[in-house]
């Protein structure tokens, strides 16, 4: 039945399987058994703990199994033992009680004395808000006029197979968040619908993302780079696409960068002013609309516009989209409270709002005729 | 599995017993309840353990090939549901029925009817749970944690089936806590003293009273979030003053002794089986007890090492990292135990030592992986990933369902008078061991490389071990028909006779009851010396 | 089985029988009595980050000259909420127990009446205890009309028993349209 050939001959069999899964497809990483030191000093002690206690309790684990693995080697009836009969000690009851009790006392000392440095709150440098949705991340910089949404860049045919998948699958975004190295950068942490969590393991720095609520975190990076992390609460259907990824600058480059990005809202703004006075034909709305819509819409509200049923509502045919330009409008810049509907009012600008509302009202056979320029979008937006 | 012969051993009743189908619907008897729970919480395993496959079916490549991540997110969830609340409790209440009265000489629990109902409210309850998959916009989709504002205001209307269901399997839970306190406390044969009882009733009798405390607070977490959702309270909901953090206190004040609920009973069974193969009493049968009791108090106040990451203040997670250590001391006082009463014993090793044996090394892999997570500052990188999972997993199918396995081959004997088939646990055994390794082993590793949780796809650094454990995971599944095919050849009486005692080294008063054990038994009670 | 004999029985049960209901009323007003415990609760302890909702008096409060705290603040809208929403200045700098005001700018750009309300949160969530607001939009539901703008003041100080370690903290207002709920009453006294 069972003996010793047997267990060798199935252990073989496997081991030599083995190599048929992943064979020659394995990332460079595919093995790692351990936590990554990281970047901070923080994540570093953080490393450091987590090796201490793993240490103590793989030698408790040996010990323990050791002493168990002799007993049952050679405590064993069929080697002609006679059982003993004790059946207690309090001498050695209190022994075990007492030891792992101080050794864990003393492993708590580095643990709280990590914790103390981990709330630090001397004044930071770069402040930045981090507010997470259903399913992407928003930076705001406190000190500048920088912000943007950052979404998951991974295309939609990787992810259902029908590309291959690039190195950083899933743990790309369109727009990372730039920090710059050397310097406290505070986070401040919440959320616009339900709970998410904001986690950068290189950072050693994860933290809830609470709606209604703001939480602090704050990390100094010793090395530029880019570091990659993702949303640690599940909060929904795409919980497992909306990467976190940090490039951390040298200072310089961080200011320039800063610099770059403000001129690029300012001339945001400027254009968005520029276009409120045009109307742009339907040629063009429809074009830039589809490409939106497949972007930001249809994920929930599918590129065939029929939703899915009890969960996302149907655009195709429906009762807004043919009847209600206003109210459609309203939905898209305002979201809808209380479902998984966001607002896209900060995520799209007025064209891109324009664009797609006139792409749901013609677009699967809806053909309203209807066009919505960025003057009518401005209307519900500023009530102007 | 059945006791009964209806004619022989129906001492001094002058009715006939019923057959069929109104025999186990109407039945006030232990023994027959026991099996009920023990059969349903087998099918809601094999049912749970589905769910698992589609989980790792698709999670056995990255990219999206199977389901749809919204499904994924429905079979994480029921799967966890399933297993707590159908497969794991009603185990270890099919055991408790079963055996403790015997155990301590009682003729059967102390509410018989309320024993019933007890029971045949949990198929309802799973029927509700089980028909929201199937309608339109899914089942439950937020995890078995139900987090709010998930759970309330972002999930769909079939939440309040979800609801109901749940509230449903807590009073089964209460009902059936309620039974075993009075029966231990009221129904003990003459010179069983507290002190005296198996290590099994005591650790049920504690897990009774944790059952009474905690149930409750589930139905109100689970209430609240039913009113939040339906009926316009802003318990959770920060835009009606409420707060999403509380909602996690609450679920996890109940939530933390439960996971101590779902392990005690199984330190019993353990405590045991081990005596029984040494050949050797228990060691530190007082400090078992009084470990056991202690385990349990502290289980009250360490629910927020489930929430370091949601913002607490530094004295909070201070608290919590070091309630959370010391919670591991009496446990290991109990494995330690173990060990000892091994120690210089004559170790034979049957199945249910061999279950029990593996239990003692996987669960305190699975107990020594908690010990990382209290550490809060290493806990920012645990939290929420598979290094959570694997312990979880390891501590509670290593830990409770081997447990619940080794009883089952222990016990089974005394249910059905036969000695099962030996090659077949066997089989079952260390099909079950070594998959059950390679499936959960590997979760630590990609914890700590960076996984998350509850996420249908992942990146492509995790794919090798993720398919490893897939492979684990198919494996065990199937392992698991070795042992159904096992339980249907036990059923139809297959296999050799066996005596009153069973196993030599077995001592209790289950023992000495004829196997298999009459329909009634202890109707006098025996005196203990 | 067999039957016992009817003895004095049924007056204990009696007894107990009260005492047990008498636990259970006892539970239940427990349960209702925690509504005002649990707010006196976390006004003591300030767990969470919240701050009162009920406004502060100033009296009596010694100035301390020698210490600076900063605060900053931070405005959003909760998604389908229209309004704008914002604050004069980023951050202030102020000595504990000094009386500050700082002006919040609110606007319905939409063509309907909404109701308004304003939630709190301090972070770190122990500072909470020590922002008293005088008077603050927070502590009532905001009614703007379609196209209404308005200025919101705040008045505040700074408890100066704030703990040492604190120098700088933040204060969010998220806006949630509670126009269907407005009946809820989160006024108080």
């Amino acid at each position: 039945m069972y003996n010793v050939k047997n267990i060798f001959i199935f252990f073989i069999t496997v081991f030599l399987i083995s190599p048929v899964f992943g064979a020659g497809t394995s990332h460079p990483d595919a093995y790692q058994l351990n936590m990554r030191k990281g970047v901070t000093d923080i994540s570093m002690q953080v490393y450091d703990l987590h090796m201490t206690i793993m240490i103590i309790c793989a030698v408790i684990g040996v010990i323990v199994f050791g002493i168990m693995l002799y007993s049952l080697i050679f405590h064993r009836k069929s080697l002609g033992v006679k059982p003993a009969d004790f059946h207690e000690s309090v001498k050695v009851e209190i022994a075990w009680t007492v030891v792992p009790f101080v050794i864990l006392m003393v492993m708590a000392v580095p643990a709280a004395r990590t914790l103390i440095a981990m709330e630090d709150t001397s004044e930071a440098d770069v402040s930045i808000i981090v507010t997470g949705s259903q399913w992407k991340w928003h930076y705001n910089y406190m000190d500048n006029d920088v912000e943007y949404y950052s979404l998951l860049a991974t295309q939609p045919e990787e992810i259902s197979n029908k590309f291959e998948k690039g190195s950083n699958y899933l743990l790309e975004v369109d727009r990372p968040l730039v920090i710059p190295t050397g310097k406290k950068v505070r986070f401040l942490i919440t959320s616009d619908d339900v709970i998410h969590s904001w986690w950068v393991p290189d950072f050693a720095v994860k933290k809830d993302a609470n709606p209604g609520f703001i939480n602090e975190a704050w990390t100094k990076v010793n090395e530029p780079g880019v570091y990659r992390g993702q949303c640690a609460e599940l909060c929904g259907k795409d919980h497992g696409f909306m990467p976190v990824v940090v490039i951390a600058k040298e200072p310089a480059e961080y200011a320039n960068w800063i610099q770059e990005q403000e001129e690029i809202s300012r001339s945001a703004r400027i254009e968005e002013q520029r276009l409120l006075d045009m109307n742009m034909d339907m040629e063009e709305l429809m074009s830039v609309g589809e490409r939106v819509y497949q972007t930001a819409c249809a994920a929930c509200h599918m590129p065939n516009g029929e939703g899915l049923p009890g969960v996302f509502p149907a655009l195709k045919g429906s009762d807004i989209a043919l009847n209600n330009k206003p109210k459609h409008i309203d939905l898209v810049v305002n979201g809808v409270p209380g479902t998984a509907m966001p607002s896209f009012a900060k995520q799209l600008s007025m064209k891109e709002i324009a664009a797609v509302v006139t792409y749901e009202r013609n677009a699967w056979g809806n053909d309203t005729g209807e066009t919505v320029q960025a003057k009518d979008v401005n209307a519900i937006m500023n009530g102007i | 599995m059945s006791t009964v012969v209806e004619d022989i051993h129906h001492d001094d009743h002058h009715h006939h017993a019923p057959t069929g189908l109104k025999r186990w619907l109407n039945t006030t008897n232990h023994k027959d309840i026991g099996t009920l729970y023990l059969w349903f919480a087998f099918i809601m395993f094999l049912v749970g353990g589905a769910m698992a496959m589609v989980i790792r079916a698709e999670l056995f490549q990255p990219g999206l090939q199977i389901v749809d991540p919204n499904f994924f997110n429905q079979m994480t969830t029921v799967h966890g549901l399933i297993m707590v609340f159908g497969a794991v409790m009603p185990a270890f209440t099919g055991l408790a029925n079963w055996m403790v009265p015997l155990m301590i000489g009682a003729p059967d629990m102390a509410l018989p009817r309320m024993n019933n109902w007890s029971f045949w409210i949990l198929p309802f309850a799973f029927t509700i749970l089980l028909s929201s998959l199937f309608l339109e916009g899914g089942g439950p989709n937020f995890g078995w944690t139900f987090y709010a504002p998930l759970s309330t205001t972002y999930s769909n209307d079939s939440t309040a089936l979800f609801v109901f269901s749940v509230h449903i399997m807590g009073i089964s839970s209460i009902m059936g806590a309620i039974n075993v306190i009075v029966t231990i406390i009221n129904m003990r044969a003459p010179g069983m003293t507290l002190m005296k009882m198996p290590l099994f009733v005591w650790t049920w009798l504690i897990t009774a009273f944790l059952l009474i405390a905690v149930m409750p607070v589930l139905a109100g977490a689970v209430t609240m979030v039913l009113t939040d959702k339906f009926f316009g309270t802003s318990f959770f909901d920060a835009a009606g003053g409420g707060d999403p953090v509380m909602f996690q206190h609450i679920f996890w004040f109940f939530g933390h002794p439960e996971v101590y609920i779902m392990i005690l009973p199984a330190f019993g069974i353990i405590s045991q089986i081990v005596p029984t193969f040494s050949r050797k009493r228990l060691f530190g049968y007082a400090s078992m007890v009084y470990a056991t009791a202690s385990i349990a108090l502290l289980s009250f106040v360490v629910w927020a090492h489930h929430m370091f990451t949601t913002g607490m203040p530094l004295f909070g997670e201070l608290f919590f990292m070091i309630a959370t250590m010391l919670i591991s001391v009496p446990t290991g006082v109990k494995v330690f135990n173990w060990v000892a009463t091994m120690w210089r014993g004559a170790i034979t090793f049957e199945i249910p030592m061999l279950f029990a044996l593996a239990f003692i090394v996987l669960f305190t892999i699975g107990g020594l992986s908690g010990l990382m997570l209290a550490i809060t500052p290493a806990d920012f990188q645990y939290h929420d990933t598979y290094f959570v999972v694997a312990h979880f997993h390891y501590v509670l199918v290593t830990g409770a369902v081997f447990s619940i396995i080794a009883a089952c081959y222990y016990w089974l004997p005394k249910w059905t008078g036969k000695m099962y088939n030996i090659t077949l646990a066997k089989w079952h055994f260390w099909c079950s061991l070594i998959s059950v390794n390679v499936l959960f082993f590997p979760m630590h590793f990609v914890g700590l490389a960076g996984m998350p949780r509850r996420i249908p796809d992942y990146a492509l650094q995790f794919a090798d071990f993720n398919q490893w454990i897939s492979i684990g995971g198919f494996a065990f599944g199937l392992s698991q028909f070795i042992f159904l095919a096992l339980l249907i050849k036990a059923c139809k009486k297959e296999g050799e006779e066996v005596s009153a005692q069973v196993w030599d080294g077995a001592e209790g008063l289950e023992w000495e009851v004829p196997s298999p054990a009459p329909y009634h038994t202890f109707e006098t009670p025996p005196v203990v010396k | 089985m067999s039957k016992q004999p009817q003895t004095t029985q049924p007056k204990n049960n009696g007894k107990l029988i009260i005492r047990l209901v008498g636990v259970v009323v006892g539970m239940f007003a427990f349960g209702f009595a925690l509504v005002p415990l649990y707010d006196v609760f976390c006004d003591i302890t300030g767990i969470n980050g919240k701050t009162r909702d009920f406004a502060a008096v100033y009296e009596n409060i010694e100035v301390d000259k020698e210490r600076l705290v900063t605060v900053e603040f931070i405005t959003r809208i909760n998604k389908g909420m229209p309004w704008k929403f914002d604050v004069e200045k980023r951050r202030m700098k102020v000595h504990p127990g000094e009386m500050h005001q700082i002006n919040f700018f609110a606007h319905n750009p939409a063509t309907r009446d909404i109701i308004g309300q304003a939630i709190p949160s301090v972070s770190p969530g122990t500072a909470a205890l020590y922002l008293n607001k005088t008077e603050c939009f927070c502590f009532e539901q905001q009614p703007l009309e379609a196209g209404q703008k308005v200025t919101m003041p705040m008045s505040f100080y700074v408890d100066p028993q704030l703990p040492d370690d604190i120098t700088y903290f933040t204060l969010q207002y998220t806006l949630y349209d509670v126009t269907s709920t407005a009946e809820v009453a989160l006024n108080r006294g």
